[in-house]
């Protein structure tokens, strides 16, 4: 797929303190950031783990199985060129309770998402970011 | 416990026209309202000594902010001793608390409370499309345009609207107590049947259940009527201390606030995604106070979406938590004969996005017994006493329980 075939899509704005998450994909890996003292996720990134206060973290790849925490099929053409319906959803990793994305859920049809959806990362590529979208487990 | 809030009534109530697109400058609009509520708490632009404002001065969304502080104290030439207008407080009446918390505390005698809203003449006959951004963007520059802060994490995939961050919690909701859509639906029914008998309402046409069902659908589970409907107008209200004196009107007591967020300050990483901040805040009202839920005569409370004012039922203990489907189904006790009047002027889903404020000044005008066809009478003829105003969905929440002294 060329990029002029794919929908259009608003994109992060990369710094040095969401990169290690926006292009992860570039290697397979959704990443998140990770208290290296206590274990905590966090997210979005902080200068310290909100747990134990530490400073000593760093970006982890997490497994990138999720599950439909919340979904909404979106009819409505707020954005010129990402031509709706299309499913947004809020899934949740079973690394952390609470530990959540808001993403798209792809590879299916929007009337086959439900809460409770076992999905898994897959990764899609524009420009120097990659978007971590979620399909279901075949 | 000390209740600060106790040391603030209200005073006085003004709105502008209110309309689905004036094309007036939305400076004029907030003077109209402003001037209506310091006349109607009988006061003059001199006993003014404050000021506050949701969210302040604001070029975009467009639309969003009519007016900020300095705007208003310059147009009036007014002589301040507090002021505020910020988007970081409890959701929209958090302006309003932010006021209670000045004249109790001595700062100021009179605040003047406003929020001005024009987004339907600023979006324009497009409708609420999006954002103004889209594909044109990047055959303009060869680069797809770039997002910061919390948008980058939703706008992405489309996510681009509250309409959608807050369906998501509505599917939360469906999934876990069985909510219907033709349960939600009571919501916008409701609003509409009071919009009917409200002159200043926006949609006023009746609307049935079949009307909700086949309308079209916006981001599932909302329809159409589940969102609120981009207004123009401009409310104000008029906070003052309790011991004031000259009024025109019996000031309404500030019986309690509600302010509190205890979980995390974000659309999607909060705790419970069946409810909101408003859970907080609404918990926190209630320990201010030795008023019940069953207390309160008329509850106003905010309908961005559909969902949110559910929500707000729950968390102010009208109905049990996860018990707002089967409490709003068939719409009667929400009603305005009913076991809780909700959303008497018809809300922003009937009577126009002014944002938090239409709430609190249908609260004060039925107080006032001042509604006309759509005034509340409670059983055994007798005017409301108490009334509850709320605003606010997500990450945002501010209420405020209000009583007849």
């Amino acid at each position: 797929m060329t990029d002029t075939d794919k929908p259009f899509r608003l994109l992060p704005r990369l710094t040095d303190t969401n990169d290690y998450f926006w292009t992860g994909g570039e290697h397979g890996e959704l990443r998140f950031l990770r208290c290296q003292d206590c274990g905590t996720w966090i997210h979005p990134w902080s200068p310290r783990c909100p747990s134990c206060l530490s400073k000593n973290t760093a970006p982890e790849a997490v497994s990138g199985n999720a599950t439909v925490h919340g979904f909404t099929i979106n009819y409505q053409p707020w954005i010129p060129g990402l031509d709706p319906p299309y499913v947004i959803a809020i899934v949740e990793f079973p690394e952390q309770l609470g530990l959540r994305l808001t993403t798209g859920i792809v590879g299916c049809e929007p009337d086959d998402v439900y809460v409770g959806l076992p999905v898994r990362v897959v990764f899609d590529n524009y420009e120097d970011v990659w978007l971590p979208f979620f399909e279901p487990v075949a | 416990m000390h209740v600060g809030e106790r040391g603030a009534v209200i005073t006085g109530i003004g709105q502008s026209d209110v309309g689905r697109r004036l094309f007036r400058n939305p400076l004029d609009l907030t003077l109209d309202a402003c001037l209506d509520a310091i006349a109607d708490a009988g006061l003059t632009r001199d006993d003014i000594d404050g000021i506050a404002t949701y969210p302040g001065a604001m070029d975009q969304p467009p639309g969003f902010s009519g007016a900020g502080v300095n705007d208003v104290q310059d147009a009036l030439r007014l002589n301040l001793n507090w002021f505020a207008g910020s988007m970081e407080s409890p959701g929209q009446l958090g302006s309003v608390i932010n006021a209670c918390l000045a004249v109790a505390a001595g700062l100021a005698n009179h605040v003047l409370c406003f929020r001005t809203v024009w987004e339907g003449s600023a979006q324009g006959t497009g409708g609420r499309a999006g954002i103004g951004v889209g594909s044109n963007v990047k055959v303009n520059s060869g680069k797809l345009p770039r997002i910061g802060g919390f948008m980058q994490w939703t706008i992405p995939y489309g996510a681009a609207s509250a309409a959608n961050w807050i369906a998501m919690m509505a599917s939360r909701h469906f999934h876990e107590f069985g909510t219907t859509r033709e349960q939600l639906a009571w919501i916008a029914l409701n609003a509409r049947r009071n919009a009917e008998v409200n002159p200043k309402g926006v949609y006023r046409d009746p609307m049935s259940l079949d009307d909700y069902m086949n309308v079209r659908m916006i981001t599932w589970p909302f329809c159409l009527y589940d969102c609120d409907v981009p207004a123009d107008g401009s409310t104000a209200l008029i906070v003052s201390r309790a011991d004031a004196s000259g009024l025109r009107k019996q000031p309404l007591q500030v019986e309690a606030v509600g302010s509190a967020i205890h979980g995390r300050p974000s659309w999607d990483q909060w705790d419970d995604l069946t409810t909101m901040a408003l859970r907080d805040a609404a918990a926190q009202m209630w320990t201010r106070t030795d008023l019940k839920p069953a207390d309160v005569d008329v509850a106003e409370l905010y309908d961005g979406f559909s969902f949110i004012t559910l929500a707000w039922l729950e968390a102010l203990g009208f109905c049990g938590k996860g018990e707002g489907g089967p409490f709003i189904d068939g719409g009667e006790r929400i009603a305005r004969d009913g076991l809780i009047p909700l959303n008497t002027h018809g809300g922003q889903l009937s009577s126009g996005r002014l944002h938090g404020y239409g709430f609190i000044h249908e609260a004060c005008a039925q107080l006032w017994g001042e509604t006309g066809e759509r005034q509340v009478v409670r059983p055994g003829g007798r005017q409301p006493e108490v009334a509850v105003a709320a605003a606010g969905g997500g990450p945002l929440g501010g209420c405020l329980l209000l009583t007849r002294r």
